[in-house]
């Protein structure tokens, strides 16, 4: 649905480089793109450390929005695939990446990745993807020692979210800051399905409910489902929350309230954990690679 | 590492929860030719380690595929349950 052609579900795509890093001064240059349902990231990695990504919507073809998510780090960096020491694909294209060395799974590289942008403290992560719901518990080194992951349902995803926001007409990244503004937090919506939430959304609205007070109470659904889902193995403080939907505010607060945790901060985007997470493999693995390839 | 595998949705909480930890120190695997339903493949885990775990085609259909071995009444152990050594697999329903 859109208004005058506007897509309101549309979330901004963006790329970020350090500007105190400089590529050729690194001795390994490794790379992760994670490829999901929604969004596509590459990250570059100097040395084991964060240096560039380039986050995209996915496209219809894997490979194509592998190479889209990595062009832009190419261009933003002036980096060459040639300059690419090792790459790992993760996410559910991650064996559609004709240019990866290896493929490792979403959940460990998630792991990896949150352990690096929220710290070895982290010993649960909640990542709210496109179209499926994990929670991870992992140990100081990031390694996963738990793991659930829900991906038959859009609720509690980011693609659920993208269907109110084209239903409210509302921008999404305007969701959650309008969830917050609000006389009286609300019932929840049915969290059961996002089809039946959408009709349930607009016969509320029909019924004379504001827009923020819907957005509010799909906020509230999204957070207890995926908070039923944290409670199937529990929540170890510190807590980290990654994916799109870690960016949503109204879904945040509701469930560090529901959980009584609250969710440690990043200065980095964490939807790009699960592509850090593979950049960091990639550098892992060259190293064992070139110290098994002997002198 | 425990492996939650399966899904959840309104009918409830459909998961086959593998400690992959004994599994992988396991060599004979009889959970896997034990189930009727072929639902067990071998896989390397992320670290490297082969272990079992669910086959991806059968993880959103997972109680369709385990109803045989859940009658309602007079169950019996499960194939998969019975034939672990190590203890290390568990139903959620």
């Amino acid at each position: 649905m859109s208004v005058a052609g506007r897509e309101f579900w549309r979330w901004s795509e963006g790329s970020w480089v350090d500007p105190d890093k400089d590529w050729r001064r690194a001795e390994v240059v490794t790379m992760g793109v994670d490829v999901g349902s929604v969004s596509s990231e590459a990250v570059a990695c100097l040395d084991g450390e964060l240096y560039a990504y380039n986050t995209v919507r996915t496209g219809a073809s894997s490979p194509d929005s592998a190479r889209a998510a990595a062009r832009g780090v190419f261009e933003k960096t002036g980096l060459s695939a040639e300059d690419v020491r090792f790459t790992v694909g993760t996410g559910y294209g991650r064996v559609n990446i004709p240019f990866a060395d290896k493929a490792i799974t979403e959940i460990a590289c998630h792991g990896r990745g949150a352990n690096y942008l929220g710290g070895p403290a982290v010993r649960t992560i909640l990542d709210m993807g496109g179209q499926d719901c994990k929670v991870i518990h992992v140990d100081a080194g990031g390694k996963v020692t738990n793991f659930l992951m829900n991906d038959k349902c859009a609720a509690g995803t980011g693609r659920g979210m993208e269907v109110i926001a084209d239903l409210l007409e509302v921008p999404i990244e305007e969701l959650g800051p309008r969830s917050l503004d609000i006389d009286e937090e609300p019932p929840a919506v049915s969290d059961v399905c996002v089809v039946f939430a959408k009709s349930e959304a607009m016969a509320r609205l029909k019924g004379g409910w504001s827009k923020n007070k819907v957005i509010a109470a799909y906020c509230r659904a999204m957070a207890e489902r995926v908070s039923t889902l944290i409670g199937r193995i529990g929540v170890e403080p510190e807590f980290f929350i990654t994916g799109g939907i870690s960016k949503n505010v109204g879904v945040v607060k509701r469930i560090e309230r529901i959980l009584g945790v609250g969710a440690r901060q990043s200065a980095v985007d964490t939807q790009i954990a699960g592509a850090l997470g593979a950049a960091l493999f990639a550098h892992t693995l060259y190293l064992k690679g070139r110290k098994g390839a002997g002198p | 590492m425990i492996a939650h595998h399966g899904y959840e949705d309104a009918e409830g909480a459909f998961y086959i929860v593998i400690d992959t930890g004994p599994c992988a120190g396991c060599a004979d695997r009889p959970c896997v030719p034990a189930c009727p339903r072929a639902v067990f493949v071998v896989e390397e885990d992320p670290y490297g380690d082969p272990v079992v775990a669910v086959d991806g085609a059968r993880r959103r259909t997972l109680r369709d595929a385990c109803a045989a071995c859940k009658p309602n009444r007079d169950r019996p152990p499960l194939p998969c349950v019975a034939a672990c050594p190590g203890g290390a697999i568990r139903h959620t329903w």
